[in-house]
């Protein structure tokens, strides 16, 4: 009864949808191929990149493996990241109506609040799994083509091996709260059409207009507003203390566009007509 | 209260723009009737079931489905409700079987320590127990079409909304459709038909309702219906003036003439075979005569035209 209530078993079953699409199998093949790739390519390179050159922490990962998956999040976050969220949470709704499985789960009767709700949580649990993906990829990899051990942070802090997966952990957990606004403005972008791809297109988009608006300094009195602000702030948690005010401004932040976009796709398709 | 009414609207009405796609409908389901919702394409049939079931705002009028009043308590007639709108659609990466759990687990009302048994039952009854494991990609038009019959049949209900349900299926699907759909109907289950299939309708129906462009132009039982158009005498015959007086004589005035077939017509009980004997009798050769019934065709045509063309 209890679970009926909180809907788990709809959860669940959304879950199953989602996990029996090959699609979603190979996104995440491809989230873990971002660090392979990186991995591979600098261990194959004879030049030694010299501390400060190339991204963040590529220097790192030659003497210790477990760099990999931070240095792969830098490179995944500003678009293959948001390519994989906007696939599914552009789907959310409109994917059901393009189907056509939507006036089938609404007349069952579904509510449409709860498969609302319900499509945002597993859109959510989309993003753990590909940012967790990546992280663990990057540290399999990173442990068999570079030598592991205690991981020295940017603070000049050494921590154990332990401790380090602990911080992989928190990057994941960082990222995947980053990507929880932009997942709201994808849900409620899907609540717009029944054309999936053209709701995965404009989600697209959004991101990449708030990260083009990010890099205009005459901008600067909106960047702290935009829901890509912080996503490259996740170093933060690599120093000795941990940061936590990024941390922190970044939850509500995306709550801040969560509340916005989930009451905009809520008086969206609460009224709509599924014409479709 | 006369009879209990599975579906009544009272000037329903949905306006897409300036054009009105259901103008003032009043609807009479009685229940546990097999209603048949007849019309050409266009003709705003689709629409009205989706305001029937919730998925459509109506613009004006009130919808009362099983007792409730919709969209006010659409959840409590949704479960007694099993519908096929517009085609089947399911998941086509996943299995006939997965999609019917996937169906069922998303009803909020359905009890989840029975939902495997239902399934299957489901399943089973509509043919499709061997081929509940394929992936719905692989299906026929005729296989999705059962899946979605099997989906409206997932629990006991008290009504059945079928859209086109036989459409793409073959004669022996067609023939177990209509199987069913009596099956059902005996159990005293309301079934609300679409479809444009008059046979179909003619053969399973005891009310109808016919829709053009938007309206209602005629409801009630398919007899009084069919009934409202004449019965005709055919007689051919190579004396074809004696017939015509002979006829006369019986009381059976303003005869058809065309060639060597008189077509006139007549009162439905009609004794043909004393008419017959009596032409016989007066030496008219008779090669042919018989009565020609009403159709609902041609009532239907009657009501909403000869053209081939989508009215809007």
């Amino acid at each position: 009864m209890f679970a009926k209530a909180l809907g788990i078993r709809l959860f669940l079953s959304e879950l199953k949808v989602m996990f029996t699409r090959r699609r979603t199998w190979a996104m995440l093949a491809a989230i873990a191929l971002i660090p392979i790739l990186l991995a591979v390519a600098v261990a194959l390179s004879s030049e030694r990149l010299a501390p400060g050159e190339g991204p963040p922490f590529l220097a790192q990962v030659t003497q210790n493996g477990l760099f990999t998956g931070f240095t792969a999040m830098l490179l995944a976050l500003p678009l293959f990241l948001p390519l994989t969220v906007s696939v599914v949470a552009g789907d959310t709704i409109a994917g059901e109506a393009g189907l056509g499985t939507l006036r089938y789960l609404l007349i069952s009767p579904v509510g449409r609040v709860r498969l609302l709700v319900m499509k945002y949580l597993a859109s959510l649990v989309f993003i753990l799994a590909g940012t967790f993906t990546l992280m663990i990829a990057g540290a399999a990899i990173g442990a068999i083509l570079f030598p592991v051990g205690p991981v020295t942070l940017l603070s000049g802090f050494t921590i154990s091996i332990f401790e380090a997966f602990g911080r992989m952990a928190l990057v994941a957990l960082y990222t995947t709260v980053s990507l929880s606004g932009m997942a709201a403005v994808g849900l409620f972008i899907s609540t717009l059409t029944t054309v999936p791809v053209g709701a995965m297109t404009a989600t697209l988009v959004t991101s990449g207009v708030s990260n083009i608006l990010g890099n205009i300094p005459q901008l600067e009195w909106m960047h702290s507003w935009l829901f890509t602000y912080y996503w490259l702030d996740f170093a933060d948690l690599l120093r000795a203390p941990i940061e936590w005010g990024s941390m922190l401004n970044n939850i509500v932040l995306q709550l801040g566009w969560i509340a916005v976009f989930g009451a905009l796709a809520y008086g969206r398709f609460t009224t709509k007509d599924i014409l479709s | 209260m006369a009879q209990q009414l599975a579906i009544e609207t009272s000037g329903l009405t949905k306006r897409f723009g300036d054009q009105k796609a259901v103008n003032s409908i009043s609807l009479e389901v009685p229940s546990g009737s097999v209603f048949g919702f007849l019309g050409p394409n266009g003709s705003g049939k689709t629409t009205t079931i989706r305001m029937l079931l919730g998925l459509a705002e109506a613009t004006e009028g009130e919808i009362k489905l099983l007792g409730t009043e919709i969209p006010k308590d659409l959840e409590k007639a949704l479960p007694r409700v099993g519908a096929l709108v517009e085609g089947p659609a399911f998941y086509p990466f996943m299995s006939g079987r997965n999609n019917l759990l996937r169906i069922d687990a998303a009803d909020r009302f359905s009890d989840s320590s029975t939902r495997i048994e239902r399934v299957e039952s489901a399943l089973d009854r509509v043919g499709l127990h061997n081929a509940g494991n394929k992936k719905v990609h692989a299906y026929s038009l005729g296989m999705k079409q059962r899946l979605g019959l099997a989906n409206a049949l997932l629990k006991p209900r008290d009504i059945l909304v079928l859209d086109e349900p036989t459409n793409g299926l073959d004669p022996q699907g067609t023939r177990e459709v209509r199987n069913l759909i009596r099956s059902l109907s005996a159990e005293g289950i309301t079934i609300f038909l679409s479809s444009h299939l008059l046979s179909e309708i003619e053969m399973l129906c005891s009310h109808v309702a016919v829709m053009n462009a938007g309206k209602i132009v005629a409801q009630g039982l398919i007899e009084d219906l069919r009934n409202e158009e004449p019965t005709r005498l055919i007689l051919r015959t190579d004396d074809v003036d004696l017939a015509v007086e002979t006829l006369k004589s019986a009381g059976i005035g303003k005869a058809k003439i065309l060639g060597d077939q008189i077509t006139c017509e007549v009162d439905p009980a009609l004794d043909v075979a004393s008419l017959n004997a009596k032409l016989v009798r007066k030496k008219v050769s008779v090669k042919e005569i018989r009565l020609q019934r009403s159709s609902l065709e041609e009532k239907y045509v009657k009501l909403t035209g000869e053209g081939f063309e989508v009215v809007r």
